[in-house]
């Protein structure tokens, strides 16, 4: 997982509520056996035609957005299925971050698996920078995970809360699996102590 | 004395292997569900990784969101990338010794009807599934939740899965739901009460009078539906109801185990004083079946109502959201919601398919005939739904109305296999999700229950299913 520390990227407006993982990858891509080769389907109903051809009316076709690492969304954001496929698509298009007033969890957890930092702010605060990002092509956010703090050219400025150990995992691309293992010997020994208990019985 | 526990925590506590301190608990896992679309990243993360699956003996896989409802192409399946996904499952299982329910094995079906069915799922429990209606097993009282790609892997090498506490809540549900609603329209009311993200972060226990009477088939509805609220899980406490449906299913404890089991799972209630983060009451007798309009699960009206006005919502934001979704659905705000025609009607999912849905939806359809603009398929949710459905003849019912009668499998809740709407083609379907695009690009998904789907088939509208003619 690539670690992310500090982060300047130009943002992209998505300013829906309840964006869900269908949206975000249908259902008709989710048959490769491979992590790679979902971002070409990200949004795949929004932003193509079913000809294939380009919808203009969509935030990331536009040209300022197309090389955006930053989201801005509605609350609710990754709310439905648990498809994974959902954050692969969003980090393979260049997503780093996503910034919402509420996440959907099964969603959380992917997104923090695949080193995407998500920012939960009040709903003033993105509404402000979706106008924001709207408004002045390109808008860039720099983003803090150490300081907890994101700000832009104009003047914001705000902090944000994060679970420490999310924190922690995304300031240094932490595998899960390995960090759970190191805990071998608990997982063993609760395992014995079922097996002893059924045994008495 | 102890502190007074709900049945979620109960659950939970009886579960840690490890809880420290600003870290997330490491809970252990007694039932891992596979399925072919969301573990090929993770067996191969394993092997990657030099790492072995834990406990094949917990693990169980069967094959469901891809394969095809045709007898002829079940067995021969002519989409490649589909068929290569489920030849991945076998080959995965196969090497690493999971037990697969195959197609044509007679066990093979949707995961979250399967699992109860063979016995697998039981009370105390915790299961989880790469897969967001995991929740429909919290029916039994199991802690049952949808987990992502990582997450399966992660539960392969430690059988364990790394989670923040969620918090607490508790519907309680009274009276007795009145005659032609069901868990279905429950649930539907419920969410929109909520809204689709008012259970972000908890764990819902339903609870009342109206819960209690319901049977597992039922209550398997409410808690797969838990998750469009945005719920972790959904729970029920076991009962006798519970004791009795798993009782002598494949996986069950026997002998003197059995006893032992039934006689820990009387434990698991919440007690009395439990306290809870969130407290909800809703009055069952009220309740009316429940037609989704729009493009979320909690976008719902009462049948008699119509489509609601984007003028009636509480901020900018809902009031965009209904717009969007209005000009999605193609409908007009006033439209009385029986007057909206269909052309297709789906009975199946992990939601509505299992053998009391489709006896629910084949009483209203017998003696009658399907509308001749509407299209029907029936899928049901396993084999052995779908033997037991033949067995008491309900497949003559249904195809002497004019639906088809299909062979088991996700099928049309998400089109991963050949059912799919066309562009603009509206549906009432038995499923869970309604989200723009679910059943095909442009499709129209209205959600309601199998006996309202099953008036709709026949009347090309919705109706009141309260007002229904039976013909049996």
């Amino acid at each position: 997982m690539e670690p992310i520390r500090k982060h300047r990227g130009v943002v992209a407006p998505l300013y829906k509520e309840n964006v869900d993982t269908d949206q975000i990858i249908p259902k008709q891509h989710l048959k490769r056996i491979e992590r790679t080769g979902f971002g070409q389907f990200l949004f795949f109903d929004w932003r193509y035609h079913s000809d294939g051809r380009d919808r203009e009316d969509f935030v990331l076709n536009h040209e300022h957005f197309r090389n955006a690492t930053i989201l801005v969304a509605g609350k609710n954001f990754g709310c439905g299925s648990s498809r994974e496929h959902a954050a692969w698509a969003l980090g393979e298009f260049g997503f780093r971050v996503i910034l919402a007033p509420s996440f959907a969890d099964i969603f959380r957890n992917n997104a923090g698996n695949n080193g995407l930092l998500l920012i939960e702010l009040a709903e003033r605060v993105i509404q402000r920078i979706a106008e924001h990002a709207d408004k002045h092509r390109p808008y860039h956010l720099h983003v803090d995970l150490e300081n907890q703090t994101i700000a832009d050219d104009f003047g914001l400025s705000e902090s944000f809360e994060i679970d420490a150990f999310r924190r922690h995992r995304l300031l240094h691309g932490l595998d899960e699996i390995g960090m759970t293992l190191e805990h071998e010997a608990d997982i063993a020994r609760f395992e014995e102590r079922r097996k002893s208990r059924a045994m008495q019985s | 004395m102890q502190k007074p526990q709900s049945l979620f925590e109960k659950v939970w506590d009886s579960h840690v292997v490890r809880a420290p301190e600003d870290e997330p608990t490491l809970l252990y896992i007694d039932l891992h569900l596979v399925h072919e679309v969301t573990s090929p990243q993770a067996f191969e993360g394993l092997r990657l990784a030099n790492r072995k699956v834990r406990r094949p003996d917990l693990t169980f896989a069967t094959i469901d969101h891809n394969v095809p409802t045709t007898s002829d192409e079940r067995f021969q399946i002519k989409d490649q990338v589909a068929a290569q996904q489920i030849a991945t499952l076998r080959k995965n299982c196969d090497a690493a010794g999971v037990q697969l329910f195959d197609i044509g094995s007679g066990r093979q079906g949707i995961v979250h009807v399967i699992g109860p069915e063979l016995g697998l799922t039981q009370p105390g429990k915790t299961i989880v599934c790469g897969d967001s209606h995991t929740s429909t097993h919290g029916a039994f009282g199991a802690l049952a939740f949808g987990i992502g790609t990582s997450e399966v892997e992660h539960v392969l090498a430690t059988q364990c899965v790394s989670q923040t506490k969620p918090r607490s809540m508790r519907i309680s549900v009274s009276g007795k739901l009145p005659e032609g609603t069901t868990s279905k329209d429950l649930i539907l009311e419920i969410i929109r009460e909520l809204g689709t993200d008012g259970g972000t972060g908890h764990v819902i226990e339903y609870a009342g009078e109206a819960v209690r009477s319901l049977t597992m088939e039922e209550r398997m509805t409410m808690c797969n539906m838990s998750i469009e609220c945005g719920a972790r899980a959904g729970m029920i406490a076991p009962d006798e109801t519970t004791v009795a449906y798993i009782d002598d299913r494949p996986y069950a404890p026997k002998g003197s185990a059995w006893d032992k089991a039934v006689s820990e799972w009387r434990h698991l209630v919440s007690d009395e004083g439990a306290t809870f983060d969130r407290e909800i009451f809703i009055d069952g007798a009220k309740l009316e079946p429940i037609v989704t309009w729009g493009t979320n699960p909690g976008m719902s009206v009462p049948v008699t109502a119509s489509v609601p006005n984007p003028e009636q919502a509480r901020d900018a934001s809902e009031r965009a959201a209904m717009i969007s979704a209005l000009e999605y659905m193609g409908l007009k705000a006033g439209t009385r919601i029986e007057d909206i025609t269909l052309d297709r009607v789906f009975i199946g999912s992990c939601t509505n398919g299992r053998l009391e849905d489709l006896r629910a939806a084949a009483k209203v359809i017998q003696g009658h005939k399907v509308h001749p603009n509407v299209t029907v398929l029936v899928v049901p949710g396993s084999e052995a739904v779908k033997q037991a459905a033949e067995h008491e003849g309900l497949d003559r019912i249904f195809k002497e109305a004019g639906a088809q009668w299909r062979e088991p499998g996700c099928s049309m809740c998400l089109g991963m296999n050949p059912d799919i709407l066309a562009p603009k083609q509206r549906c009432a379907s038995t499923s869970n999700r309604n989200f723009e695009g679910r059943q095909g690009r442009e499709g129209r998904t209205h959600l309601v229950s199998p006996a309202s789907a099953a008036a709709a088939a026949v009347a090309g509208r919705f109706v009141d299913v309260r007002d229904w003619e039976y013909r049996n």
